[in-house]
């Protein structure tokens, strides 16, 4: 991760934030709204980040990941039905029941990622199609169970939606939340802190420990790696499943610290952006977390465009349409995957199948 | 000489026999692993299997019901087949089929008010279809430009696509194109004109099935006789071969994998705009959820050949169709049909799976489909 490319994306990130100060400066201070900006930017980009670092541990060990959209949407699913199950039937505590649910969502993510292993590892299946696989089973299961668990015949909640044990609670960090105005940023849930501190020990584990470099001879040359004695395969298993941690987390976000429920194909292609934000970062958690956040803060953008419409002056009238500005996530991802701003060299043994 | 042919046609057969075997074990494992999902749940999974087929296949309007599903998923499967073949990996067929459907619709109700004037179906029909085919070729270009010019992998690329196509057609459906009348309640289209509706084969208003099954046969055909017996079709699959070879054969690859990705995206928006212009004769927002994803699933269990391609397209519609009656007699929700579908797709991609439960010896020519982010 070059400094342009960390210039661009703080270039891309400020003019978004100035184009929201400008429209609202009417109704609210510039803090104000660059505060409730940053907020909303970090929480959106909480399950990029996840599902980047999910991307970032597969594909370091030679393994592509495209499976991450299933991943975080059966995790959402999972989790949420656990934390439910947790709640409603055995009349655990909200705090228990959502803490059982994260950590049913790292272990669903975990095991389609282990379902991913087998195939692409084991069975040597084509990655794109054994990630393809793991989207339409998660897509299947989730809708099925769903309907199945609260409006299907003998369904265990007798016919409806029963009552969740809301979000996760923010965290209130003492001194940096105390500061006025600016300490909201700083105001976060759990997983979002989580996500940060992963970013930190991906980054730490990666290039500085032995199981890192393990992991990046495994990606770069498998066959050199099997040479000096490390074991290819366990090495890809082991990185595929810890990626789906990364996923499952990023999964449980939706159901247990965004909202508290469940709707089908909720993740609505998170998944796929993550991707793109980890290929942005040049499969380095730093820069995947960069990536993430411009697209966190096209969403905060969004948002807050529709809360300020009646000021949109009329020359700009068309950033009053929901559908309009709804596109800038996507746009921006094509263009980063363009190359646009400089070339990006994935692992070199990505998406091979070791073959001893 | 004669023995010899006799050879060629038992070696022939066998081959045949070969390919279905796989398929048709996948097929059998999924289902047995949906009736033991069926059962977990408390399901009845014989009741809901009888009920599936007596809706897909126990009656006329059953055999014409199945018709009227099969027709897009073989527009659509024949979509991501083609890029297969062509090395490239579609999974946007939803979005181009979005706007097909879009656009022959626009085409069918709006250009009598344009012109004001009548258009004869002859020329209307074609007009709506054709322009569908063109959306959805330009839709599916896109990508294809990108990675021919820039390395964009073409998966994320068609994905954001599918995002975007949704977002305009949600635009268009609930603004400019919007149907005005007073009682409409939904994001649709109005009605398009008669003169650009395709008729029913029966005259009976419980078949629906139209000439766009007929047509969804004959695009096979064409896309078979296009892949095997035309230059453009040799130059599609050497790139999808291995794009190093055909470069140095003095193939241009970047142009083949752009009329790849065209032919690809015009196979979706045809499916799209005949789902307009001879089943629903209007656009509605949400009525193609998932075909995307069911095209890519019924191109691999075809294969990628386009009369695998039919067969699959059969088999999925028909479940598609079965399902509302099994759900209707069971309680046994239709998304089960969501997982056997995934499930038989991850058999016949992992048929190393297959082979090892069943025991079977596994076959020397194992087909490329797509490569990596590197492409």
């Amino acid at each position: 991760m070059d400094w342009r490319r960390f210039a661009v994306i703080a270039l891309v990130i400020i003019i978004m934030f100035g184009t929201v100060v400008l429209v609202g400066i009417a109704h609210d201070s510039p803090l104000v709204i660059i505060t409730s900006m940053l907020a909303t930017t970090i929480a959106v980009a909480t399950p990029l980040t996840l599902g980047a670092l999910s991307g970032i541990y597969c594909e370091r060990a030679g393994v592509v990941n495209i499976g991450i959209e299933g991943m975080m949407l059966g995790a959402a699913f999972f989790g949420w039905l656990a934390s439910i199950y947790m709640n409603t039937i055995f009349h655990f505590p909200a705090m228990v029941s959502l803490l059982v649910g994260v950590i049913v969502a790292i272990l669903t993510g975990g095991l389609f990622a282990l379902l991913h292993a087998v195939l692409s590892i084991t069975f040597k299946v084509d990655q794109i199609i054994g990630g393809t696989v793991i989207n339409i089973l998660a897509t299947g299961i989730t809708g099925f169970l769903n309907r199945q668990m609260f409006f299907g015949a003998g369904s265990v909640f007798g016919g409806q939606v029963p009552h969740s044990p809301g979000v996760l609670p923010r965290i209130h960090i003492p001194l940096l939340a105390d500061i006025p105005v600016i300490g909201r940023i700083f105001e976060q849930q759990p997983i979002a802190l989580t996500a940060l501190a992963l970013v930190i020990i991906t980054h730490f584990i990666l290039f500085y420990t032995r199981w890192g470099l393990r992991t990046r001879a495994v990606g770069e040359h498998p066959r050199a790696a099997d040479t000096v004695g490390i074991n290819v395969i366990r090495m890809r298993y082991m990185n595929v499943i810890i990626g789906g941690f990364m996923a499952g987390l990023g999964g449980g976000y939706f159901t247990l610290e965004s909202i508290s429920s469940f709707e089908p194909l909720m993740t609505n292609g998170r998944g796929f952006i993550a991707l793109a934000a980890m290929i942005f970062g040049n499969w380095t958690p730093f820069g995947a977390w960069a990536a993430a956040l411009v697209f966190g803060a096209a969403q905060a953008l969004q948002i807050n465009l529709q809360f300020f419409r009646t000021s949109i002056p009329p020359q700009l009238a068309f950033l009053q349409n929901s559908y309009v500005v709804g596109l800038a996530p996507y746009i921006l991802t094509m263009l980063i995957l363009t190359g646009l701003i400089g070339k990006t060299i994935p692992p070199a043994a990505d998406g091979k199948a070791y073959e001893k | 000489m004669q023995n010899s042919d006799e050879k060629g046609f038992a070696k022939n057969l066998r081959r045949l026999l070969d390919s279905l075997l796989v398929p048709v074990l996948a097929i059998l494992t999924a289902v047995i692993l949906g009736g033991l999902i069926i059962k977990v749940v408390g399901g009845d999974p014989i009741a809901a299997y009888k009920g599936l087929i007596q809706g897909s296949f126990g009656s006329p309007k059953a055999l014409s019901e199945t018709a009227v599903w099969a027709t897009p998923y073989i527009f659509a499967g024949l979509a991501v087949a083609v890029a297969f073949k062509g090395g490239l990996f579609n999974i946007g067929a939803e979005g181009q089929l979005a706007l097909g459907a879009v656009t022959a619709a626009l085409i069918g109700y709006a250009l009598p008010t344009w012109l004001h004037a009548d258009i004869p179906a002859y020329i209307h029909i074609p007009l709506a279809v054709g322009l569908g085919m063109l959306a959805g070729a330009i839709w599916a270009a896109i990508p294809g430009a990108l990675k021919a010019y820039t390395g964009g992998h073409e998966v994320i690329n068609t994905i954001m696509m599918n995002y975007i196509a949704l977002n305009i057609t949600s635009y268009l459906l609930n603004g400019p194109m919007r149907d005005p009348d007073p009682l409409n309640l939904s994001a649709r289209t109005p009605e398009i004109a008669v003169s650009a509706r395709i008729p029913p084969i029966f005259n009976n208003p419980l078949l629906r099935v139209h000439w766009g099954f007929v047509l969804a046969l004959i695009v096979a055909v064409i896309i078979w006789w296009l892949l095997w017996k035309t230059t453009l079709g040799f130059e599609i699959r050497t790139v999808g071969a291995n794009p190093d070879a055909a470069k140095y054969a003095g193939i241009n690859v970047k142009r083949t994998i752009i009329i790849t990705m065209a032919i690809s995206g015009a196979l979706a928006g045809l499916a799209g705009a005949i789902e307009v212009t001879a089943l629903n004769y209007r656009h509605e927002l949400g009525f193609s959820i998932g075909y995307g994803f069911d095209a890519i699933a019924i191109a691999l269990l075809g294969k990628t050949n386009p009369f695998g391609v039919i067969l699959a397209a059969i088999l999925f519609g028909a479940m598609r169709n079965g399902a509302t009656r099994m759900q209707f007699l069971t309680q046994i929700p239709v998304d089960i049909i969501s997982v056997i579908q995934a499930l038989i797709l991850l058999f016949v991609a992992a048929d190393a799976i297959i082979r090892f439960i069943y025991h079977i010896r596994t076959r020397e020519d194992r087909v490329v489909l797509t490569r990596g982010w590197g492409g």
